[in-house]
């Protein structure tokens, strides 16, 4: 597999060996915060794209054809269109809360995009308790989502916050329970050292029975947790018009709607990386030849082809299934998802004790 | 043509002995009339005793010099009698009528677009707020002294009115009015509409929460209101015709097809076998595309956006079939008084049966997306329950009524076109919630393909117009044909001085009945299930705005 650490240190070398060590590190992090906002910036047009697509072969149609190649040039003149806007305060709005709530949230988003592992020695941020703040970080989304609602003086906006509210926090207790079941197979809270471990099985093959059910958890609290698919009701647009956001135009309106599909990226990529062992090409022991060219791809294909099979999965799910009701995702969380989880953690634990996974 | 009334047995008889003051009228199809003050008593012996539990239409009309008053058609539901009573006051300045609200939940809303258009106060009617126009308006429009110059173009905002009137009587024989709050200050509401994603078109429902479970809701109606029924009475009869189409639009051969009836039963014109088959196969063909359309629709407003336009995909051969012969796809503008305005296209039998070859599976599609999904019925499922005894008190027919197990099919009750000689199941369930309102519209799409294929081979030979003058004069008298729209009985009362523009034309709304159960039966649902259950009422606005 090729390190990308190669490339970074290479960097870090040639730089120190100009300048002192401090203005080296600080020309680094400002190349690299750089690099991460247009990384985010070319996820989320990626992902609007690829959004637009899929729903349209789901619907029997075609999707963005007039613009571009397929249309392909779509979302940047959206994008363009969206940055001309007139970013339009109501009158009664609290302007400061108003002003800061898309902030928070993209902030959020983009902290919680700053640990994804995308390649071998491409971690942006990772750390021994690398997952306890990629969840700390992600879960402060909520609090702008919140103010957004309250602040923009619409009972609309104002329902479909407390509506994110409950269920965000909510479903924010079984992603935390499934990841923890993963961690309690591979005893590390490090995502580079979790993809690590994948490198003879990915975990949804090696933990098998609980991690399946564990992945299949996440992949239900991840929907949940980024507003989409059966799950959005904040902004459930036949019931609240657009929920949270309604009172929003111009860029602060496209922050939200970026960092909603980056969310999306970034829950799928998590996915990816716990369960379906990151950049870790497929390996099958035993068979040398068959790994040799699976190692031959680039970890970083293999890293976007997984995360991006995951988008694909719930965005299937987004435009086939109708929309849950405000009680039914509740019960779901709290009566069915919280308890299986729990007891999922359980059987982990027993599994790990017995030493009865791969 | 039968008349309204062909199977009232002995009404006359026991109406004459109960109250002796009642007349009878011959003109038209005939009709009772009962002294304002005899009213309440007649109405309640008719409901309580007669078993005229229905209350079918509500018409104010402005007799002249003889007064102000209202027409009401009414059908036991389970012998199927029909009778047609109306009862009037000759003070034009002050009118007043007793409310029946209370006995059929139907006048509640037909009450008040009375009071609206004629300006006939009911007594006792716990909100007789204008139910179309603004609290501004002068006059009564449907008034025959009314002058469209008191009003001009408004250009000011209307304020909400919280306060609902009411006007009771006192002790010696005069009447009060009495305001009532309709909202307190501490509730928290919030407005549904007019411009809103899931009231399918311009309606609005102010909505008083507590959480996210509804407490109470208020309807408005009127933004699109265009004074049909007065436009109607300055035109010639087929000039009427046109303005059918933009009611109900998913149901505008239905509709058409109501008010050609009602003219050909006032002229005594019969129409030819091959007429009435054409008619019969395209009032189902627009059912199809509405019920398709319906559950497009109602998939959409639950978030389900693929069946949306699975709806569409396959609604669109239905428009293209309807295109061919009629060259409208929404507005079809085909039926005519005594026959059709073209031949069927020689294409359309052929086609139509490559529909229906393409159709039947393609509804398993839906069900296996939508109606199988686990999501669709926990939400469906229970929510929104409008009993037997409710539909029929409101009056709520179409698949509506069918499936709180209210057998209402005008096919059924009433046949015209061809109905009495295809064999076909009236679709009805129990259950009386969402989910059995979408089941019945589902499986009634099949039942309209099974009619169309017992009739699409036998259209038998013969003119497609008959011979009528194209200045239609009628006789002096009143009529009243219904027929089953997309959603609901569609019924058209005429009432004729021997001109030839009608003296009062009235559209039976389907839409109307079906929003005034609405808050009977959203208290305690939540936002959510106001959607769905909106989306399974199934209502068109222009249709309840006219």
């Amino acid at each position: 597999m090729f390190d990308f650490g190669v490339v970074t240190n290479w960097i870090h070398t040639q730089l120190t060996s100009v300048m002192p060590e401090g203005l080296a590190v600080f020309l680094e992090c400002v190349a690299i915060g750089v690099c991460l906002l247009l990384l985010y910036v070319i996820i989320a047009i990626i992902m609007i794209y690829m959004e637009r697509k899929v729903c349209a072969a789901f619907q029997c149609r075609l999707g963005p054809q007039r613009v571009g190649p397929w249309g392909s040039v779509q979302v940047f003149c959206d994008v363009f269109k969206m940055l001309t806007k007139e970013i339009i305060i109501i009158r009664h709005a609290d302007k400061f809360l108003y002003n800061l709530a898309p902030f928070i949230v993209i902030l959020a988003s983009v902290m919680a995009f700053a640990y994804i592992p995308i390649n071998r020695g491409m971690e942006i941020l990772d750390f021994n308790v690398g997952i306890l703040f990629f969840m700390a970080a992600s879960s402060i989304g909520v609090v702008g989502i919140l103010l957004a609602g309250w602040s923009s003086n619409n009972k609309f906006s104002l329902i479909g916050a407390m509506r994110s509210g409950a269920q965000m926090i909510s479903y924010e207790l079984s992603i935390g329970l499934s990841i923890l079941t993963i961690v309690v197979l591979t005893d590390t809270m490090q995502f580079s050292e979790i993809v690590m471990r994948q490198a003879d099985g990915w975990f949804i093959f090696k933990g098998h029975i609980p991690a399946l059910i564990a992945f299949i958890i996440y992949l239900i609290a991840g929907n949940a947790e980024v507003n989409r698919g059966p799950f959005d009701l904040p902004e459930a647009e036949s019931e609240l018009t657009a929920g949270y956001h309604t009172e929003y135009s111009g860029m602060h309106f496209g922050l939200f709607y970026v960092a909603e599909f980056v969310n999306l990226f970034i829950v799928s990529s998590i996915a990816a990386t716990v369960f379906l062992g990151g950049w870790m090409p497929l390996h099958i022991p035993g068979l040398d030849g068959f790994n040799a060219v699976m190692d031959a791809i680039p970890g970083f294909i293999w890293f976007f082809a997984k995360a991006l099979f995951v988008v694909w999965l719930l965005m299937w799910i987004k435009w086939t299934f109708p929309r849950l009701r405000i009680d039914q995702i509740l019960t779901l969380e709290w009566k069915y998802l919280v308890p299986i989880g729990l007891l999922n953690l359980l059987l982990m634990v027993i599994v790990v004790v017995f030493g009865l996974h791969f | 043509m039968d008349s309204i009334m062909e199977n009232n047995l002995d009404i006359k008889d026991r109406m004459a002995a109960f109250v002796p003051q009642v007349q009878w009228s011959e003109a038209g199809e005939g009709m009772f009339t009962v002294p304002a003050e005899d009213f309440r008593k007649v109405a309640s012996f008719l409901k309580d005793e007669a078993g005229f539990d229905f209350l079918r239409s509500l018409t104010g009309v402005d007799w002249g010099d003889e007064g102000l008053g209202c027409v009401y058609h009414l059908e036991n539901t389970s012998t199927g009698e029909n009778v047609v009573l109306r009862t009037l006051d000759p003070d034009r300045d002050n009118a007043t009528l007793p409310s029946v609200h209370d006995i059929w939940k139907a006048a509640d809303l037909n009450e008040r677009e009375a009071y609206d258009f004629l300006g006939i106060r009911f007594i006792g009617h716990p909100d007789l707020r204008r139910l179309y126009l603004r609290d501004d308006w002068k006059g009564y429009p449907l008034r025959k002294d009314y002058d469209p110059s008191w009003n001009g173009i408004p250009v000011e905002n209307e304020e909400t009115n919280d306060d609902a009137p009411t006007y009771e009587v006192t002790k010696d024989g005069s009447f009060i009015l009495k305001r009532r709050p309709l909202f307190e200050d501490d509730e928290y509401v919030i407005n549904i509409g007019p411009q809103h994603p899931a009231t399918h078109g311009v309606l609005r429902f102010r909505v008083s929460l507590e959480g996210e479970i509804i407490r109470k809701l208020d309807v408005h109606c009127g933004y699109i209101h265009r004074g049909i029924e007065k436009m109607c009475e300055s035109m010639t009869y087929p000039q009427t015709l046109g303005l059918t189409d933009r009611l109900d639009y998913l149901g505008a051969m239905q509709n058409r097809h109501a008010l050609c009836m009602c003219i050909e039963k006032a002229m005594g014109l019969e129409v030819s076998d091959r007429i009435q088959y054409i008619r019969t196969i395209m009032d189902e063909l627009q059912r199809i595309d509405s019920h398709l359309l319906f559950a497009s629709c109602l998939a959409q407003d639950m978030g389900a956006l693929e069946v949306f336009f699975l709806g569409f995909r396959d609604r669109e051969k239905v428009l293209d079939i309807l295109e061919q012969t009629t060259g409208g796809r929404l507005i079809q503008t085909y039926n005519r008084i005594g026959g059709v305005q073209a031949d069927i296209h020689p294409d359309f039998v052929r086609k139509t049966k490559e529909f229906i070859a393409y159709m039947r599976p393609k509804l398993n599609e839906y069900h296996e997306i939508f109606t199988g999904n686990v999501i669709a019925c926990t939400r469906l499922v229970g929510t929104g329950v409008l009993s037997r005894e409710d539909a029929i008190s409101f009056g709520a027919t179409g698949g509506t009524g069918r499936a709180s197990g209210w057998a209402c099919d005008v096919r059924k009750r009433h046949p015209y076109g061809v109905y009495d000689k295809v064999d076909f199941k009236e679709i009805t369930f129990t259950e009386g919630d969402c989910f059995a309102r979408y089941m019945v519209r589902m499986k009634e799409i099949e039942e309209s393909m099974n009619i169309i294929e017992q009739l699409i081979d036998n259209i038998p030979e013969g003119e497609y117009q008959m011979k009528v003058r194209p200045l239609v004069k009628l006789p002096e008298g009143s009529w009243y044909s219904a027929v089953e729209g997309s959603r609901g009985e569609f019924g058209v009362y005429l009432e004729s001085r021997g001109d030839k523009s009608p003296y009062r034309l009235k559209f039976r709304s389907t839409g109307l009945p079906l929003v005034s159960c609405i808050d009977t039966i959203t208290r305690g649902a939540k936002i959510a299930d106001l959607i769905a259950i909106g989306g399974t009422l199934d209502y068109v606005v222009p249709d309840i705005d006219r």
